[in-house]
């Protein structure tokens, strides 16, 4: 029998944050449980999360929090979208945490890094399931906290450095999504999504609201870093020890930037055509300047920071046609971009790990030592590009599709080129990475650990999986469709 | 005109952060671009001549709701501050150790990251 989602959804949110704080409890005296604990609550989740597919179908579960009732408390709910969002947290959560097993050996206080994980992992699935204006400000503080500190784990100069950027920006984006929440509660006297999207659908947007919403805008768009706003990200990105930057990368930009973005587009605030086109816009600057940027690195990481940018705005730029078939690409695009890119940051992990650099001049070869982070690299690469038995393909296939249809023929010949810049810049990884000569550096280059490799084949597994899914008519892999569907509803679902 | 004020002091905050060369300063200053996002939220819940949210033993609600100030920015205002102190207590922490690392607080002599 499965669980019901109506006992599932506080847990999302206590479990994480209660094992947070038992680590620091034990720290003292067990710091060697410390791992395993994280391990075994991104497991349950994980497990929660897969238990909430299809229970929501059309529909949403609310649950109200301390018992008090939608106006007075604070709700959480859950539909598709949200699911869909839980899912891929958590699962990427539960492959970052088992590789941080073997990749924080080499840092001291581990219990510290695992208690702050699991408050970034509280802070978004926070973000993602409240139905509260102000709550969702409090989680996604929550979770940005916890990431400035662990950008700054490593406490060496370019951590700091990286850190205090982002953590200034950061502020600054906060800073601004607060001023939008006050100009927002005092015209509508709300705070509750749902609310407010009735008070806008009825009365219209006046200018105070106007002007919240921009903010809004401008503040998550900070957080997702498209590319006016973006210029933390290159820094904070490849500082972060690996298995944060695969999760920085991969699902934080997405569950605090670009899901807030869109619902607060398409279900609270209602898409009109200039916001549809200033998202377009942003999408196809992001997914320029992101992967120009790329080809010139020779950090690998720094690349794949860059590299993030720009996948980013495929997504934004999916979610900018607003048609039914643009949105599921967007999320379909969200949910692989999750996967190639935590794999890839994991990949650029292992070779820092195994060989004390990830410069690329000084790198060659290590398909020879390396063979388990050769080929999921390699797969994260081929689908990162679009190659088409990945999953990569067929999201990209989808947002340019999308395009024709919408009649806008420039945005989608943009994202064909993107697309093959981004395999240049793949490529260039590959080649003189993997397939080279191996320097006589490296020739006794150890294996990488473990549950390293364990973590990063489960993930290019799934890079694979995702896209037989398609292949094999289940043609709603990961409620993708239904997600969808939320978004284009127009409106907050379910009662005021 | 006392919203314009608040605004004021947000966007000397701003002007601090994007102009003062020193870590320590952007710190002050992101300090008072909070207090001026704080004092905004805490006007918008004033009443002029109300009385503290607190209702009365037998006082009809629709009565209290009409009298007193509207007690959830206040609410937000404490979950807030609290917020930017855990904030401007990890800004300050990692100003001490950028000042360890690199022997200065000024931001033009901090700066290994670039390209």
């Amino acid at each position: 029998m499965r669980p019901e989602v109506h006992t599932l959804i506080p847990l999302f949110i206590a479990l994480p944050l209660t094992v947070a704080v038992l680590i620091q409890l034990l720290a003292r005296r067990r710091a060697a449980l410390a791992g395993g604990l994280a391990t075994l609550t991104l497991a349950a989740l994980m497990l929660m999360s897969l238990a909430t597919i299809g229970q929501t179908a059309g529909g949403e579960v609310i649950y109200n929090m301390g018992g008090w009732k939608t106006p007075i408390g604070i709700d959480l709910r859950m539909d598709s979208l949200t699911t869909l969002l839980v899912v891929t947290i958590n699962t990427i959560g539960l492959a970052v945490v088992l590789y941080a097993l073997d990749y924080m050996r080499q840092f001291t206080a581990r219990p510290r890094f695992y208690s702050l994980f699991l408050l970034m992992i509280t802070g978004m699935n926070g973000v993602v399931m409240t139905g509260d204006l102000f709550n969702l400000y409090v989680f996604l503080e929550i979770s940005a906290i916890a990431s400035y500190s662990l950008v700054a784990f490593g406490c060496e100069q370019e951590e700091l450095e990286a850190s205090f950027k982002y953590i200034v920006l950061g502020s600054v984006s906060s800073a601004l999504i607060l001023i939008a929440l006050a100009l927002m509660y005092g015209v509508t006297g709300a705070l509750n999504m749902a609310q407010v999207s009735g008070r806008v659908a009825a009365e219209g947007m006046d200018a105070p609201l106007l002007l919240a919403f921009g903010l809004f805008v401008c503040g998550f768009a900070f957080k997702a870093a498209l590319v006016p706003f973006h210029a933390w990200l290159p820094d904070a990105h490849p500082a972060a020890p690996a298995p944060v930057s695969a999760m920085l990368s991969g699902v934080l930009i997405k569950a605090i930037g670009i899901y807030v973005l869109a619902r607060l587009i398409f279900n609270v605030f209602g898409a009109g055509p200039a916001v549809l086109s200033l998202l377009c816009w942003l999408g196809l600057l992001s997914m320029v300047v992101g992967g120009l940027m790329a080809l010139g690195q020779q950090d690998i990481k720094r690349m794949f920071a860059y590299s993030s940018i720009s996948q980013v705005g495929f997504i934004v730029l999916g979610l900018g046609l607003a048609t039914p078939l643009g949105l599921v690409g967007a999320l379909f695009h969200l949910v692989n971009h999750s996967m190639f890119k935590s794999l890839l940051f994991l990949n650029s992990g292992a070779i820092e790990y195994c060989t004390g650099t990830r410069r690329l001049e000084k790198l060659g070869g290590l398909n020879r030592v390396m063979p388990v982070t050769g080929a999921t690299s390699l797969v994260g690469a081929m689908s990162i590009s679009g190659i088409p038995p990945f999953n990569g393909f067929w999201s990209k296939l989808i947002i340019i599709v999308a395009c024709v249809q919408a009649g806008r023929y420039g945005f989608a010949l943009m994202a064909v080129v993107i697309s093959v810049v981004t395999l240049a810049y793949q490529l260039k990884v590959q080649r003189s990475a993997f397939f080279s000569a191996l320097p006589d550096a490296l020739r006794d280059v150890k294996r990488e650990p473990r549950m390293m490799a364990l973590s990063m084949i489960l993930l290019a597994v799934g890079c694979v999986a995702l896209s037989f899914a398609v292949l094999t008519g289940f043609s709603d892999p990961w409620l993708v469709g239904d997600a969808g569907a939320v978004l284009s509803s127009g409106t907050f679902g379910g009662q005021p | 005109m006392i919203y314009s004020l608040c605004l004021l002091l947000i966007l000397v905050g701003l002007y601090g952060v994007v102009s003062s060369g020193q870590t320590l300063r952007i710190v002050i200053s992101l300090a008072i671009v909070s207090h001026g996002i704080h004092l905004l939220l805490l006007l918008i819940g004033y009443r002029e001549g109300g009385k503290s949210p607190i209702q009365d033993a037998g006082e009809a609600a629709s009565s209290f709701a009409a009298a007193s100030v509207d007690p959830i920015p206040q609410a937000l205002v404490l979950t807030s501050i609290v917020i930017s102190l855990g904030v401007t207590a990890l800004m300050v922490a990692l100003c001490i150790r950028l000042y360890e690392r690199y022997g200065t607080f000024d931001v033009t002599e901090i700066r290994r990251l670039r390209g």
